[in-house]
């Protein structure tokens, strides 16, 4: 039975009721669905990490930090370092997000500050949201034939103009950071605009009204109110885009040229974590695979310290422009 | 004297202002798509007075203020027909940039809605806007002030104007809005949500005001409008013909409004008789 002193208390022409026993089942239910739902995904994410972790073991005991600083990758010498293939996933991601992320906040203003009607709005959004479905081996392909061949002219004539600057230090021979970048690049870009319009969408038509009444001019009212406002929205779609392009596999196995290489210049060939994993282990042995599934670790590491940094801005920015604690 | 229009319908008599004219705003039709919101409204704002807007909940009141500093131009389904003299000049003109009409003549809103920033930068927005040059932060602090609103922020003026309470939210929407000392101000119901102390130092911003600048304000308290208003303009409902449209019933001084109305809805309204 339900507790309810106030009942028989009550004017007894009141439609005031409890919620019933059943209500309160429902609710408890409910509950505990939730519950086990974020239960079973941490316990998941456990197991995953603890499975990594205990095939990963000999290679730890092994290789120590030395794995994270280490620079060759020989599976004959029994040598292992992953610093090459740590410096390519950051730097490629990195470049990835500057893009993807300028280009996606960029389309989602043009989807959502009424540039075009909203049926042609409706229409854009389908085609980006389209670019998610793209499989990765597609993208891949399409950046062997289409891509290095166009990219090629154009990085030929910065390495020749431009070649003391370190970014254009080599040349273009084929695959490498540029064209693996720019593919991760457009594969973000869904990710960074759904969610950066979803946070546009949520701004109360109260506060744009507010921005126009000050008499601020069209790009004066997205530049200094919008965008602020949708902070946090966007940087959620940022650091998830971000987390993406970290874990991309095919394409970048496919364009970046898998060799171990640190090196400033865009056009250089260089290696990834994740394509490290997709290209070697087919033909690994038990002492690689060891060292390959610490290199997974790894990327599971700089996967989770870039979430909780994107969280830590994410929350300064709700604090700062929203007021929330 | 009344007259009627062409299709019979009831046209206030003409307001005859005694002193210069800042907004003269002839209102023949405004639309909302099919629907007519207002129609037949000659409602004179005069310079360094308060013009107060009574009338019935959707009688249109928002409607016209908001079409003063060309607001509804974000609503696409609005249209706005008649004129509106602003310096000699319609605002609805082909030439005019309603952003340049909105940074002479600001306003506030019925629901608080500052900017997801700091409360400072809410009310320095709108000088940045405007290319203010001198003291900013001296012109911050004073028109917080003036709003009532600076003993509650001064100790976090860095703090997001959204971590406020509602009334407090209003009053730094007022301040946000005196801070570049607009030369017209509308001020929708601006103290609906504010307790009778912040309410008192809200009019006494609004008579403080007028001396050098104009004001137009819609309200809901009768008492507030004989308070501060010197003009009050009673907007009435149509329902006789199908739609719900407002409209000028009578607009004359506050004090001819409230003691001996011309008309019979307004003496109703005045007095609380409204049906
Ligand atoms: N954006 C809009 N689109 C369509 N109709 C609208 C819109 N805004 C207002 N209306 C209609 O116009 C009429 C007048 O509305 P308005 O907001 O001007 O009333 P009001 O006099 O300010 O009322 P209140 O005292 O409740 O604020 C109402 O019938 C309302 O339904
Ligand atoms: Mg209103």
């Amino acid at each position: 039975m339900v507790y309810d002193p106030f009942k028989h208390a009550s004017s007894d022409r009141t439609l005031s009721a409890p919620p019933s026993a059943f209500d309160y089942m429902k609710d408890k239910v409910f509950r505990s669905f939730a519950y086990c739902c974020a239960l079973a995904i941490i316990l998941l994410v456990t197991y995953i990490v603890f499975e990594l972790g205990s095939q990963a073991l000999p290679a730890i005991k092994t290789y120590g930090l030395g794995f994270v600083t280490g620079t060759t990758w020989d599976a004959n010498q029994r040598e292992f370092g992953v610093l090459p293939e740590i410096w390519g996933t950051l730097y490629s991601s990195l470049i990835a997000l500057a893009i993807g992320g300028v280009l996606g906040v960029g389309i989602a203003i043009f989807l959502t500050q009424s540039f075009v009607h909203a049926k042609l709005e409706l229409v854009f959004r389908t085609i980006i949201e389209l670019l998610a479905a793209i499989p990765s081996v597609v993208y891949g392909l399409w950046g062997i034939y289409v891509l290095i061949p166009l990219l090629r002219p154009v990085a030929q004539w910065f390495y020749e103009t431009l070649g003391w600057f370190p970014f254009f230090g080599t040349e273009l021979s084929g695959p490498g950071l540029a064209p693996a970048s720019l593919v991760l690049a457009i594969m973000i870009l869904p990710t960074v605009a759904a969610i950066s319009a979803d946070a546009f969408q949520r701004i109360p038509y109260k506060v744009k009204e507010a921005a126009y009444g000050m008499g601020a001019t069209k790009w004066e009212v997205i530049l200094k109110v919008m965008l602020p406002t949708a902070s946090s929205g966007i940087l959620a779609g940022l650091v998830l885009g971000f987390g993406r392009a970290l874990g991309e596999t095919m394409a970048l196995a496919m364009l970046i040229g898998n060799v171990n290489n640190i090196s400033l210049s865009l056009f250089a060939p260089a290696n990834t974590l994740a394509s490290l994993l997709a290209s070697t282990f087919p033909e690994a042995g038990e002492i690689e695979v060891q060292a390959l599934m610490y290199a997974a670790l790894v990327l599971l590491a700089i996967t989770f310290i870039v979430n909780i940094a994107g969280l830590a801005v994410q929350q300064y920015a709700m604090r700062k422009f929203e007021g929330k604690k | 004297m009344t007259s009627l229009s062409d299709t019979g319908e009831f046209i206030a008599k003409k307001y005859e202002p005694k002193g210069p004219v800042v907004l003269d705003c002839q209102i023949n039709n405004i639309y909302y798509g099919n629907f007519r919101a207002v129609r037949d409204s000659h409602v004179p704002i005069e310079k360094n007075k308060v013009t107060g807007f009574i009338g019935p909940s959707g009688c249109g009141k928002s409607t016209v203020l908001r079409s003063m500093n060309r607001m509804n131009d974000l609503i696409e389904s609005f249209r706005f027909d008649g004129s509106i003299q602003y310096h000699s000049n319609d605002i609805y003109g082909k030439k005019v940039d309603p952003v340049v009409v909105r940074r002479y003549i600001g306003m506030v809103f019925q629901l608080p809605n500052p900017f997801s920033m700091s409360i400072y930068d809410n009310v320095a927005f709108g000088l940045r806007l405007n290319g203010f040059k001198g003291d900013e932060e001296e012109m911050v602090v004073q028109a917080l002030k003036r709003a009532a609103i600076w003993d509650d922020v001064k100790d976090k003026l860095k703090n997001s104007g959204l971590s406020l309470s509602g009334g407090q939210q209003q009053r730094l929407c007022i301040a946000r809005a005196i801070a570049t000392e607009p030369d017209v101000l509308l001020m929708d119901e601006p103290c609906s949500a504010l307790d009778p102390i912040a309410t008192r130092q809200v009019e006494e911003l609004m008579v403080e005001l007028k001396e050098h600048y104009s004001v137009a304000l819609v309200t809901h308290n009768m008492q507030q409008a004989t308070r501060v208003a010197d003009v009050t303009a009673f907007l009435g409902v149509d329902i006789s013909q199908g739609g719900r449209t407002g409209y000028l019933v009578e607009m004359d001084d506050t004090q001819k409004i409230f003691e001996d109305p011309q008309q019979l809805l307004t003496q109703q309204y005045v007095r609380g008789e409204f049906s």
